[in-house]
C-alpha cells in the first residue's frame, strides 16, 4: 500500500473503562498477568470544574476530563499548553434522548443547558474551560473507526506542526430507546498524549501506516467483546502491547478495508 | 504552510443552488430569509430554508442514507460539475488518495427527532425505518459522501458547532502535509432541525425578524442551511490568476464558557493571529474579512474588539449572515466559497438588513457592495464551547 510511515512518541496514558481503571491498575490485565473482571465503569467527579460547570456535566465530561487529566500527568506536562484531538462516535447520548423526547413531547422547551450540552464538542469544550486551554482542539466522530481516525488525525499533527498533541477518545452509552440502535455497553475512554521526540516520559515509540491487513482480537473473550463493542476500546489491541512493553506490530480497526498498522518499540 | 489549491468548490443555501445563483444574490444584495415555516415548528423567527431538499432521491443503493442532511449534501454535489471534478481527482489520484472531511453540527438528527413521535406506544422502541448510523449518526454526512464516490481512504466529520467546517481546512491540510492523501473533499454541511430552532430559542439567540448583523440594536441569529464543498489540491506550478489558494489556518479554544464567547474576544484574536502567522502575512496584508457575524449581541461585540484590536478600523469586513442565516456546521464552508467568489469577482459583499452600525464597535463595516481587485481574504467561525477557526485565501496572482 502506499502510504507514508508517521512516527511519534507515546509520553502518558489514561484509561477508564469497565473493570479498567487507570492505565498503572490496568496494565496487569491487559498484559494477562491478573484476570480480567468487566465491572462497570466508575466514573470520578470532575474536581477541576467550577461548581456551576460539574453540575451540568455528564458522563461524557467526567469520562473526558478523568482520562485526559491522567495522560497528560503521566506526560510531565500543563494541559492548557497541550493541543487536543477529541474523537467520539456518539457524544453525550442521554442528552441527546432528553431533547428528543422533549421535542416529540407538547412542551417543545428544552433548557439552555441541555441545549449547549448538546454539541458534539461539548466535552472538549469542558476540557478547555477546567484546564485553562486556549490551544487548538480538533473535535470528530467517524462512527467505529472515531479511535482509528482520532490516532490518525492526532499523530499528523504531531508530525505536520511540531508539537506534542494530546488524544481523547471517550464513548458513553445512550438511554433506550436509541441503546437498541445503538448499544453501546459502557463508558470507555483512552487518552494519551503523542510526542514528535523522546523524552523522560516516554513509554513507547509508535508508527503508524495505513495497512489492509485484519485488525488484531484480543484472546480473552470479555476483554475482546469490550473491543468490539465500544469504538473507543477499538484501541485495546495497541493498549495490550504496551502493557506487555513488548516490541512488535499491532493493526488496529479503522474502516472497513482500511486498517492502521502499528509498530511498537518500548522507550 | 505550502497554499493549497481550490480547484473545484461550490455551495447551495437558501441564497442559491451553485455559484451562480450564490454570487447574483450577493451582487444584488438579495436575503433568502423567510418566516419560519419549517415542519411544526411554532417559533417566531426567520430561517434560510433551501428549497426543494425534501425532493432530493439518493441513489438506491445508498437509500439507508436518506435525510435532510444527507440530501442537502448531495443537492450541493450535484451544482457545479462538482461531483464530475472528484470522480476526475479519484481517477488521477486513486479512491484511496483523496481524504474526506465534511464539517456538521446536527448531522441527520430531524430524523430522531421524528421517530421519537413514532415510538411503540407498548414497548416504547424507535420505528424500524430508523436508521441511526446511517441517519442520526454524526458521521452520517461523511460516511455518505465516502460511498457516494466510492472513496476508500481517509475520512472524518468534524464537529466542533460553529467552526466545524472552516476546521476541516485544517484536519485536511495537516493530512495532505503528513503524505497520506494526495487531495481532499472538504466541506460543511447542516439543516434545519427541531434541536437548533428551539435549542437557540432557548437561550434567547434567535431573532424575530431576518438576523442584522452588527447593528445597533441586532437581536439574534436566522438559522440556516447549507451545503458547501471544495476539493483541495497541491498547488502546481503554472496557476491562472484568478486561481483561488489557501493560505493559513490558526485555530483557538476560548477556555471561557460553553455558550458565550469570551467578552473582549480573547480566542477570536488569537485564532486569526495564528492563520495570519501561518501564511507568513502581516493585518495589512488583508483585503476583507469575511465574519462570523452571528447577530447576537455578545458574538458581534466580541468579534469586532477581536478584529479592532488586530485590524484597526480600516480592513473592509462584512458578515453574509444577514442574507444567508447562520449555517452552523456548515458555516465556515459557505463562507470560504464566499470568500472564493469574492476574490475571483472582486466583489465585497455588504452585510444585508444591518440599518444602523453599532457604535461601540469601530471597524470598516460594509453596508453597500463594493468592487475593488483583491488579493487576500479572512474568513472567521467560532462555535459553541469556545472554538475558533480562521482561515485566510487568496488568489494566485
Amino acid at each position: 500500500m502506499n502510504t507514508p510511515i508517521l512516527t511519534a512518541y507515546i509520553d502518558g496514558i489514561g484509561l477508564l473503562g469497565p473493570g479498567l481503571t487507570g492505565w498503572p491498575g490496568s496494565q496487569a490485565i491487559l498484559a494477562g498477568q491478573q484476570p480480567y473482571l468487566g465491572l462497570t465503569t466508575v466514573l470520578p467527579l470532575p474536581a477541576l470544574l467550577p461548581a456551576a460547570e460539574r453540575r451540568r456535566s455528564g458522563a461524557i465530561v467526567k469520562l473526558t476530563l478523568a482520562t485526559g487529566l491522567e495522560a497528560v500527568a503521566a506526560a510531565g506536562l500543563d494541559p492548557a499548553m497541550l493541543p487536543c484531538v477529541y474523537t467520539s462516535s456518539s457524544g453525550d447520548g442521554q442528552n441527546c434522548h432528553e431533547i428528543c423526547q422533549t421535542l416529540a413531547s407538547s412542551d417543545r422547551h428544552i433548557s439552555p443547558t441541555r441545549f449547549h450540552n448538546s454539541v458534539h464538542n461539548a466535552a472538549a469544550g469542558y476540557w478547555s474551560i477546567a484546564t485553562g486551554a486556549m490551544t487548538p482542539i480538533s473535535v470528530l466522530c467517524v462512527y467505529d473507526a472515531s479511535f482509528g481516525a482520532g490516532l490518525l488525525e492526532t499523530i499528523t499533527q504531531v508530525l505536520v506542526d511540531d508539537v506534542s498533541t494530546l488524544l481523547i477518545a471517550c464513548d458513553t452509552p445512550y438511554p433506550e430507546p436509541l441503546h437498541h440502535a445503538r448499544p453501546l455497553p459502557d463508558n470507555f475512554g483512552i487518552a494519551m498524549v503523542l510526542a514528535p521526540r523522546a523524552s523522560a516520559h516516554s513509554l513507547a515509540r509508535i508508527s503508524v501506516s495505513l495497512s489492509s491487513d485484519a485488525a488484531h482480537t484480543l484472546d480473552d473473550a470479555a476483554l475482546e467483546q469490550l473491543r468490539l463493542g465500544i469504538p473507543a476500546a477499538r484501541s485495546l489491541p495497541l493498549l495490550r502491547a504496551l502493557a506487555r512493553r513488548n516490541s512488535g506490530r499491532v493493526v488496529l480497526d479503522y474502516f472497513e478495508h482500511l486498517r492502521l498498522a502499528v509498530e511498537i518499540t518500548p522507550c | 504552510m505550502k497554499p493549497l489549491l481550490l480547484s473545484h468548490f461550490t455551495a447551495t443555501s437558501c441564497i442559491g443552488r451553485g455559484l451562480d445563483q450564490t454570487l447574483d444574490a450577493l451582487r444584488l444584495g438579495r436575503c433568502g430569509l423567510a418566516p419560519c415555516a419549517f415542519e411544526t415548528v411554532a417559533l417566531d423567527t426567520f430561517v434560510g430554508e433551501v428549497a426543494g431538499v425534501d425532493e432530493v432521491q439518493l441513489p438506491p443503493h445508498l437509500a439507508a442514507f436518506n435525510c435532510r442532511n444527507n440530501r442537502l449534501a448531495q443537492l450541493a454535489f450535484t451544482q457545479d460539475n462538482f461531483a464530475e471534478a472528484v470522480h476526475a481527482a479519484a481517477a488521477k489520484y486513486g479512491h484511496q488518495r483523496i481524504g474526506v472531511f465534511i464539517g456538521t453540527s446536527t448531522s441527520g438528527i430531524l430524523e430522531t427527532e421524528l421517530a421519537y413521535r413514532r415510538r411503540d406506544p407498548v414497548s416504547g422502541a424507535l420505528p424500524d425505518d430508523f436508521h441511526y448510523r446511517t441517519q442520526h449518526n454524526t458521521f452520517s454526512v461523511a460516511d455518505f459522501t465516502r460511498h457516494y464516490f466510492g472513496l476508500t481512504g481517509p475520512a472524518v466529520v468534524v464537529s466542533s458547532a460553529c467552526s466545524s467546517s472552516a476546521k476541516v481546512f485544517s484536519s485536511a491540510r495537516r493530512m495532505m502535509a503528513a503524505g497520506l492523501i494526495d487531495a481532499a473533499l472538504v466541506g460543511g454541511v447542516d439543516t434545519l432541525c427541531l434541536t437548533t430552532l428551539y435549542g437557540f430559542n432557548s437561550l434567547g439567540l434567535t431573532a424575530t425578524a431576518a438576523c442584522r448583523p452588527y447593528d445597533a440594536a441586532r437581536d439574534g441569529i436566522s438559522i440556516g442551511e447549507a451545503g458547501a464543498f471544495a476539493l483541495l489540491e497541491h498547488a502546481p506550478e503554472e496557476l491562472q490568476d484568478d486561481a483561488i489558494l489557501l493560505l493559513g489556518v490558526g485555530e483557538s479554544s476560548d477556555a471561557y464558557h460553553m455558550s458565550s464567547p469570551h467578552p473582549e474576544g480573547l480566542g477570536a484574536r488569537i485564532a486569526m493571529q495564528a492563520a495570519l502567522s501561518m501564511a507568513g502575512l502581516t493585518p495589512q496584508d488583508i483585503d476583507y474579512i469575511n465574519l462570523h457575524g452571528t447577530a447576537t449581541p455578545s458574538n458581534d461585540a466580541a468579534e469586532g474588539k477581536a478584529v479592532a484590536a488586530l485590524f484597526g478600523a480600516t480592513t473592509p469586513c462584512s458578515s453574509t449572515k444577514g442574507a444567508t442565516g447562520h449555517t452552523l456546521g456548515a458555516a465556515g464552508g459557505l463562507e470560504a466559497v464566499i470568500c472564493a467568489l469574492a476574490l475571483q469577482h472582486g466583489l465585497l459583499p455588504a452585510g444585508l438588513n444591518t440599518r444602523e452600525l453599532d457604535p461601540a464597535i469601530r471597524l470598516d463595516y460594509l453596508l453597500a457592495n463594493r468592487t475593488q481587485a483583491i488579493a487576500r481574504v479572512m474568513s472567521n467561525s467560532f462555535g459553541f464551547g469556545g472554538t475558533n477557526c480562521s482561515l485566510i485565501f487568496g488568489r494566485a496572482n
